[in-house]
């Protein structure tokens, strides 16, 4: 087998594989904030626990009720997205006349509770979720080896994204939310709900990270964590793409997941903070972000 | 036509007289209340707390007068706890000198992280923050003198000056007392001098403060980094009085935390911070047997102080009374 500058190619591709998995949920968790950014103008804090949530709504349909990973991954974004309609209903839709920090401050506290209740439940150590019959196993490249599942997760990250993006960019109802973001007013005078478009805004982008979640399920250990840090490396990804564009988001989350798997190649104790490095620079070079408008 | 700006309304203008004046009451008031305390409360509860309002109150100064909400705070706390503790276990130096080395790392990681973070604004500035300060956490999780997951334990407290013995709780308190005191005094002072009026100018209107001739982004940047040295003392002073500093202070629980206490208590009062740290320790003491409840708890708290009382407990206190407090 021939040689990479001194790395052994299973070890690259494998990395790469690793970095383009962590990428397909950075893409699925910043277009959900993107998305609700786009609407509600608040920062979603609580996406990591509801992307959480949807892993653990998904492994109790399992133990539970024996409902399996196909109908989970219909059923949670559902059930996790009615979870947040009823949250915006009640509180978010509060806020909307105040300063944006609120909104950031709520999602923090629900956040908080959210978390805290699944810890009390279920402790902090973990809970398996087996890979579908169906996509166990894997294939064999020549160069690696490269498990069905994990093929899987980009395949439907990738399908999932493009789809949001096509139907924000390209399609009527797309249009009239873009219509909303840009002037609510003016939107509600020609007769759309705007106040109920904006709540299943929401619930659209907490079903994104439930299904995020779901995806993740049977790659991670399921345990009321899982969101916690990612969501602060997603917001990092979102600050980098600026949140004005769709496809920037998808791009930048793949992209940062790509840079991080390469980085575990080549300099593994940098691996968690590049893309923090990648945001400072970002910041001194190109303030409003790779996609976005200056304010 | 008066050019004279006092009110004409005799009750508004004794309060408007009275204002400073209040102020220097209360202060007066809480000094012998805190001077006493550890007379009836436990002394290493009330250094907590006492740790706890500096660290708020050095929030307060960036997020109540100067709009800006940072959700990293946690970098500058644990940064100098981990820098004091060092200094005094590894070095052996005077608890001061350790302190004020902790202040001194927190006040440069705050230029560097502020320098960043000001050229974005609202959201995306909490977003970068709390982006920065995992850095920091990660840099203290891989970095060889931190200790990884252990932290520094045993940290000695050592003699104030080379002097004074400070292993006795009650002696440290009084130390750690004028350590806060002086904190939250110099806030005070830096609220109400000139540049804390551009500061509050800058919060209400940016743009107009901008067209007034302010450099606007020079103000953001000391504010910011004063409010990151002011929460380095506080890590410091923690480092000694528990002789350790852990994961947890980096952590961005540890930014949430503070920013809970400041919004509690008032966002923009001056007094507010105290109250706020003052009950969410309180709080953690009580439910520190019982797991995740403490974290749930918070999580109410916060949500019910953003759709509740958004002014917090001293910001209605000061409504009711028509006081600025």
């Amino acid at each position: 087998m021939f040689e990479l500058l001194g790395i052994p190619p299973q070890a690259l591709f494998g990395q790469l594989l690793l970095g383009l998995i962590n990428g397909s949920f950075y893409a699925l968790l910043s277009l959900g904030l993107a998305v609700i950014f786009g609407m509600l103008n608040i920062i979603n804090f609580a996406h990591g626990a509801q992307y959480m949530m949807g892993a653990f709504v998904a492994w109790m349909l399992m133990t539970y009720l024996g409902v399996g990973y196909w109908w989970a991954l219909v059923l949670v974004p559902i059930i996790v997205g009615a979870v947040g309609v009823v949250i915006e209903r009640l509180m978010i839709s509060r806020l909307y006349k105040l300063d944006h920090l609120y909104g950031l401050l709520l999602t923090f506290g629900l956040a908080l509770v959210i978390q805290g209740l699944f810890r009390n439940q279920y402790g902090v150590s973990g809970l398996p979720y087996t890979i579908p019959a169906e996509l166990s196993g894997g294939q064999n490249l020549g160069f690696m080896f490269l498990p069905n599942y994990r093929a899987w997760v980009v395949v439907a990250s990738l399908v999932v994204c493009f789809g949001t993006w096509f139907a924000i960019e390209k399609t009527r109802l797309g249009a009239y939310l873009r219509a909303a973001t840009e002037n609510p007013t003016l939107v509600g005078a020609f007769g759309i709900n705007v106040p109920r478009m904006i709540t299943l805004t929401y619930g659209f982008g907490v079903g994104l990270a439930a299904l995020a979640g779901v995806l993740a399920a049977p790659i991670y250990a399921v345990n009321p964590n899982m969101g916690a840090d990612l969501i602060i490396v997603v917001f990092a990804v979102v600050v980098i793409g600026g949140m004005g564009s769709i496809l920037g988001a998808i791009l930048t989350g793949f992209g940062l997941g790509i840079i991080e798997g390469l980085t575990r190649v080549f300099y593994p104790e940098g691996s968690a903070v590049v893309i923090f490095v990648i945001m400072a620079i970002v910041l001194l070079v190109k303030p409003a972000g790779l996609f976005g408008r200056a304010a | 036509m008066s050019i004279d700006a006092r009110p004409s309304d005799p009750a508004a203008r004794a309060a408007s007289l009275s204002a400073g004046r209040l102020h220097a009451i209360i202060f007066a008031v809480l000094l012998v209340l805190l001077l006493v305390a550890p007379a009836v409360l436990y002394p290493v509860f009330l250094m907590k707390v006492l740790c706890f309002a500096l660290f708020a109150a050095a929030l307060n100064l960036l997020l109540g007068f100067g709009g800006l909400l940072s959700f990293g705070h946690a970098a500058f706390f644990g940064s100098a706890s981990y820098v004091s503790a060092h200094a005094a276990k590894v070095w052996g130096l005077t608890p001061e000198i350790a302190i004020l080395l902790g202040t001194g790392t927190a006040a440069l990681l705050g230029l560097a992280i502020g320098a960043l973070a000001i050229r974005r604004q609202g959201i995306y500035f909490a977003m970068i923050t709390l982006a920065f300060a995992q850095m920091v956490f990660f840099f203290a999780l891989q970095a060889p003198f931190t200790g990884g997951e252990d932290g520094i334990q045993a940290v000695p407290r050592g003699y104030l000056f080379g002097l004074l013995d400070l292993t006795s709780d009650r002696t440290l308190y009084y130390v750690v007392l004028a350590v806060t005191f002086g904190g939250i005094l110099l806030i005070y002072r830096i609220v109400n001098s000139p540049f804390g009026q551009v500061l509050k100018a800058i919060r209400d209107n940016e743009p107009r403060s901008i067209s007034l001739g302010y450099r606007v982004e020079r103000y953001k940047l000391a504010v910011f980094v004063m409010s990151a040295a002011l929460a380095g003392l506080a890590g410091g002073t923690k480092a000694i009085v528990f002789q350790l500093a852990s994961l947890t202070d980096v952590y961005w629980t540890m930014s949430g935390e503070v920013v809970l206490m400041t919004l509690l208590g008032g966002m923009g009062t001056i007094f507010g911070p105290l109250v706020g740290a003052a009950v969410i320790v309180t709080m953690q003491n009580y439910f520190a047997g019982f797991g995740a409840w403490v974290t749930i708890l918070q999580g109410l708290i916060f949500v019910a102080a953003v759709l509740l009382f958004r002014e917090g407990i001293v910001g209605m206190i000061a409504r009711w009374t028509r006081r600025s407090l």
